[in-house]
Formats: C-alpha cells, structure tokens, sequence
C-alpha cells in the first residue's frame, strides 16, 4: 500500500510541473486595450473619486468612440478601500491575470504608490489623477507614471506663497498622517521658509479622523497667524468644522491647502467663505468646462470635482495615443504621450513632461460668501490664472525618461 | 490510511491548482491558513480567545520586509527574523496574557495588539499609512528568484505545509495531550500536577510565531507590509476564518480561510463591494447560531451519523 501511494504521488508531482510549464505568463501587449479604476467607493474621498472617477472613465471611453485597434476597450473598476494592500492586489490581479493595460483613477498616495509599483514591474502605464503627492515624479520616478491634474508643489505654490507675500508669516500644520499630508506639509513649509515666514509646529491626525477637537486645540495654543489644513475630502470637512466650533477660525487664518469642490460645497459658506486656495480646474470656468461639466452632472448627480475632469482627460489622452501609436504597448504609447500635447477643457497650455509630469495652467480661487453664491454649485470666484510653469517645479534630471 | 489517502489528494490539489488558478491568490490563502492555523492551536486545542494576533501577523510582516529592503538578506532567513520576532513579541505577550482567563485574556491581548498598532503607526521604519512598499522578493538561498509567481507559490506552500506539520505535530504530541486537557478542566490538570500557565504561554509562544511566519510569507507574496495586517479587524477575521472552518479541527481553519479569503476576493471587485463587511456579519452570525462546530465540524458530524 505504501508503494501506491509513493507512485501515486509522484505521478502527481511530474503532471503539475508538466501543467506549470505549459501555462505561460499572459502578453500586455495583446491590441486589447483594457482601462483599470481604482477608486474609493466608500471612504473618505468617495465624493472627490469613487462613481464620479469610474463615469468620467466611462464618459471618455464613450466620446472616444468605445474601440481602439479594432476591438471595443474594455473597463473595470474596483474599490481600493484606501489601503495600499488591498490596491496592490487588485493591480497585482489585474495587469497578471486580467490582461489591463493600464490603471488609472487613483486617489491617496498611499495607494498609487502601491499602483505604481506593481505597474513598474509589469511594465504598464500608471494614469494617477487623484494623487497629490509629488513623489511620483522625483524619488518614486519611473517611465510608466504619468501624473495629471495637480500636485502637492503646485498647492503649496499658489496658495501658500501668496499667503505668506501678504504678511501671514508664522503657520501651524494639521496634517493627514501618510505620504500625501507629510508631501503637502513639507513643501508648503519650505515655501514658507523661503518666503521669510515661520513654522512654529505640527500635529498628524491619521487619515479618516472624525473628532478634531484635540488638534484644534493645539493649533489654537499655538500663536500661529495661520492654521493650514494639510489634508484632504472630509478630513478638510472635519477639521474646519470643528475649527468653527472652537471658535478659531475667528482668531486664525484657517489654510485648505487641499480642497475639492465637493467639499467646499459641504463646508458652511459663514467660515469657509473668503477662503483662498488652489485648484487644478473649476467646472464653471468658460462654456467648454460648463459643456462636459453639464454632461457629467447628469449622469453623476453632482458637480465634478478637478479629480473627475482629470481622469477624463488623461483617459482620453491615453486613448489617443494608442490609436496614433497603433500599439498598446506601453514603451511606444508613453513615448507617444509625451510626444504630443494634450489639449481639452480641462488640460490648457498642457504638456506631459519626459518625468510623467503633466503641467498646466492652475487656478487661484476663493469660496464665495453665501450671500455671492447664485446656487448650490456656484462655489469659487476664479482670481487669477497660474501658469503651469510657476506651479510647478522643475523636472529633476534623475526622472528624465525622454 | 483513509486520512494519508485524504491528505495526499489535498496535496495534489495544491500542486495542481496554480495551473487553473491566480497563484498570487492561492498563496494568499495559503498565508492567511496558516495563519488560521496558528490562531486554532491556541484557541481549539488549548480554550484560549486571542484578540490580538495581528500584532504577530504584522510583525513578521513588517521585520521580513524591513530586512528584505535594507539588509539584503536572502527571503528565508528574513522570514526566519521575523518570525523569531513574532515569537519574542509572543512571548511577551503571552507571559502578561496567560495570568488572566476568559474575557479577561482577550481584553488583554487585545490591548496588548492596539499598543503595538499605534507603534506601527507612529514610527518612522514603517512609514506608516504608506506601509513599506515594493519590498523584493529576492532570491531562495539566493539561488532560486522568486519573482516569478508560480516559484512564490511552490515556496509558501513548502512553508504552508511545514507550518502545518508542524501545529499537526504540536497537537498529536503529548504537549497537545496536556493543552487538550487545560482546554477541557484547568482545575483538574492542575491538580494532576501540570504547571498549567507554562503550558499556555507556551502554546501561545507557538501560535505567535507561526502566525509571524505566515506574515513574513504574506509580506514577500505582496510585495507589501501595511498597517491592514495589524488592524484589529484582522484579528477579528482570523477568529471568523477559525469559526466558519472548525474550531478545534485541524483542517477546518484552513477551509475557513479559503472561504473567507474567496469572498472577499470576489466581492472587492464587483457591485457588492459596499457591502462586503455586511455580507461577512451575516456569514459569521449565521455560523453561530446555526453550525457552531463549522463547515469541518458539520461535516464529520454527518459522516459519523451517517457511516
């Protein structure tokens, strides 16, 4: 009986390394193209990227015509729950064994990192739009990033510098603990020091925090003139809230270096209004932004914020390389990319630099008053127009990847 | 004979299935069985509730992949640090842990694992949220490169099984007779003269460092070591995979984990995401009240009623 199961066994062994050699890796360069959405369907920025992300991916895929090469492009979309090891998985599963080409949406930088490094890997094209970290175009470059919509320098740029010029010299920080918070604090405090201002201190509030209470209060203790926000989505939300309640915005400069239009339009225009802040796009900007901007709130029920515009803008982008490439494969359809300049409502005077860095014209905006708000969506009064090139910061010869 | 035969098709099974399968998905149930496993010599063969055994999961996880970016030690003695790290924590743990029992016990792990979560979070080495990512996987006695997923998979199912034999072993030996008898009467083995709070730390030392190993494999599959793995809601999934699959049966937490982990993979992807947390609750109270002993326990429950 033992020499049964001894043969048994090895007949077992030698048929699964025979099954294994004959199962090969799947190509990603098949002319399928397939688009990937990460989002957060139900967490904290759920309302800057979640449905709103997977229906301008949607929107872009249909505008473009539904097929490229021949074939009809494919979509799927997943909830990244915020955390970097349930996105690796979903990205791991999706360019191994699903055959995406390409993964786009992605909000938090904890996540795109993650994305990003299993797309590095495999070789394929990391469309971050949600992301504001700007590690992904200095020390976690690679060929496959391409970052749209806004990042952590262009937000300290517009709206800490001018801040600072006006004589708001000394900044307390309340930041979101991970990689975006300490990206945003660290260069809004080094625009800060450079501008002749002062940090006097910080506090890190983990991501989803709800009660900000004991955070207001340092920064209350603090003798800053301004109190700058250094999160994001409902973070911001909260933090504001219960800056309101404390009373300090009315002592302090409360600072939303990060704010997207749906949370100015959750905030209550009594301390939110006056506000000044930075933003990559402004749905009521010219007729073009109010055209798709119409569109996508039909199908949305809500306003996009610059995260919805950005990923249908770089998905388009996208799209449009591989046609004029007439490949999906990643090396030529980046090279393409950065060749030609992307133009639509959203991206203006744009080009995507050989670092995967895609810069624009930003806007320096203020939140109305309630009593200068026509409706629910009328939100911000643009004040001026940054070029792209002040915005942002110079490429760094290591991510060059012309 | 009907048990080797048994094992024996299971083991075909996972030599076969990366062939059918995502292997990358396999060796996640594989780490997280094991780590069932872990969880069930402490709770099925010795009575006691741990809610704190992510702290171990996600020590292994982070230590391997700490060594695994800045050591540039090969993966197996990575994973060997940290699970001698789980192991040490374990101890620790377990020496606080054992003086207290019922309730007790699980309200002190628990405090215990949420000590070292907020540790996690705060210390620079783990770079927090972000977790430590893009940790390499390396070469096997820096020979063998396992960044091909089908060799990652042979590889932790050496481990899986190693690990198994090991609790198997544990629990067959006349230690596990000893636990058994702690599980069934405390007062009784005590009488006999057993030195009954050696015999749980030590069983609670074994449980932490296989649930350590499990980790370091899992950090190495992913590439990844997060804050997910120190989370008290791991700890409360470990318990769900135990009590789906068969507390106190040795292949039940195995089957449990594959259950669990199968769910959530499908589910994550598709319109049910929202509500996967919902789905799980009701799972778990459905097992309570209606199979206490799990898919395993129900199932040799028919066989012995029926055959």
């Amino acid at each position: 009986m033992k020499k049964t199961n001894t043969s048994v066994l090895s007949t077992v062994v030698s048929g699964a390394i025979a099954a294994t050699m004959i199962c090969s890796a799947q190509a990603a360069t098949d002319g399928q193209v397939k688009l990937g959405i990460l989002a957060d369907m139900g967490g904290t920025y759920a309302d800057i990227c979640g449905s709103g992300c997977v229906i301008a991916a949607e929107m872009a895929i249909e505008d473009f015509g539904g097929s490229v090469l021949g074939k009809p492009i494919e979509m799927v979309s997943a909830d990244s729950q915020l955390k970097p090891d349930v996105a690796s998985a979903i990205a791991r599963k999706w360019v191994e064994d699903e055959g995406v080409d390409t993964i786009g949406g992605l909000v938090s930088s904890a996540v795109s990192g993650a994305v990003s490094k299993v797309n590095a890997d495999s070789k394929n094209i990391t469309l971050i739009s949600g992301s504001a970290s700007n590690s992904f175009t200095t020390k976690a470059c690679n060929p496959y990033n391409v970052h749209w919509t806004y990042n952590v320098v262009a937000l300290a740029n517009g709206t800490v510098k001018p801040m600072v010029q006006a004589g708001k010299k000394k900044w307390f920080f309340i930041t979101a603990d991970y990689s975006f918070g300490h990206a945003l604090e660290g260069m809004a405090s080094k625009v800060i020091n450079e501008n002749g201002g002062e940090v006097l201190g910080n506090v890190r509030a983990p991501l989803g925090t709800t009660d900000f209470s004991s955070y207001i209060l340092q920064a209350q203790a603090s003798g800053a003139d301004v109190v700058a926000l250094a999160n994001a989505g409902n973070d911001t939300v909260n933090a504001l809230k219960a800056a309101a309640e404390f009373g300090l915005t009315e002592q302090m400069d409360v600072a939303g270096l990060l704010v997207f239009t749906p949370n100015a339009q959750a905030m209550d225009p009594a301390t939110a209004g006056g506000m000044r802040l930075t933003s990559g796009f402004y749905w009521d900007m010219d007729d073009e932004t109010r055209k798709w901007s119409k569109r996508f709130e039909q199908r949305h029920g809500a306003i996009p914020s610059m995260i919805h515009a950005g990923v249908y803008s770089v998905t388009t982008h996208y799209l449009n390389a591989v046609k004029t490439a007439g490949t999906d494969d990643s090396d030529i359809v980046m090279k393409t990319m950065k060749e030609t300049k992307p133009s639509d409502f959203f991206a203006r005077n744009a080009t995507l630099r050989p670092d995967g860095r895609m810069i624009h014209d930003m806007l320096y905006v203020e939140i109305k008053k309630k009593e200068e708000r026509k409706d629910k969506n009328d939100i911000y009064k643009i004040i001026k127009v940054i070029p792209g090139n002040e915005a942002y910061s110079p490429m760094l010869p290591q991510c060059n990847f012309s | 004979m009907n048990n080797m035969k048994l094992n024996l098709c299971l083991l075909a099974l996972a030599l076969l299935a990366p062939t059918l399968l995502y292997p990358v998905f396999l060796a996640k149930v594989l780490c997280f069985a094991l780590f069932a496993c872990a969880f069930n010599l402490l709770l099925g063969f010795a009575g006691l509730l741990s809610f704190g055994h992510a702290a171990f999961l996600g020590t292994g996880g982070y230590v391997t992949g700490y060594l695994m970016i800045h050591s540039g030690l090969t993966p197996e003695v990575a994973i060997l640090l940290g699970t001698i790290a789980g192991g040490l924590l374990g101890a620790i743990f377990g020496k606080l842990a054992v003086k207290r029992e019922g309730i007790y016990f699980a309200m002190v792990t628990l405090a215990l694992a949420q000590l070292i979560f907020f540790f996690y979070l705060q210390a620079p080495f783990t770079n927090g949220e972000d977790g430590l990512q893009g940790v390499p996987r390396g070469a096997l006695f820096g020979l063998i490169d396992l960044s091909d997923n089908m060799v990652m998979y042979y590889f932790v199912l050496v481990i899986f099984i190693a690990g198994y034999w090991l609790i198997n072993r544990t629990i067959h030996s006349p230690f596990g007779q000893v636990l058994k008898a702690i599980r069934e009467n405390e007062d009784r083995a005590t009488s006999l003269g057993y030195d009954v709070n050696h015999y749980k730390w030590l069983a609670f030392v074994i449980s932490a460092a296989l649930a350590a190993l499990a980790g370091s494999t899992k950090t190495l599959v992913f590439e990844l070591a997060s804050l997910t793995d120190v989370h008290w809601h791991m700890s409360g999934e470990v318990i769900l995979m135990t009590l789906v699959g068969g507390v106190g049966t040795i292949f039940g937490p195995v089957l449990g984990a594959g259950f669990i982990v199968t769910m959530q993979n499908y589910l994550s992807g598709g319109e049910m995401g929202n509500y996967i947390h919902i789905i799980m609750g009701a799972v778990f109270v459905i097992c309570v009240l209606s199979f206490r002993s799990g898919i395993v326990g129900q199932l040799m429950k028919f066989k012995r009623n029926n055959f």
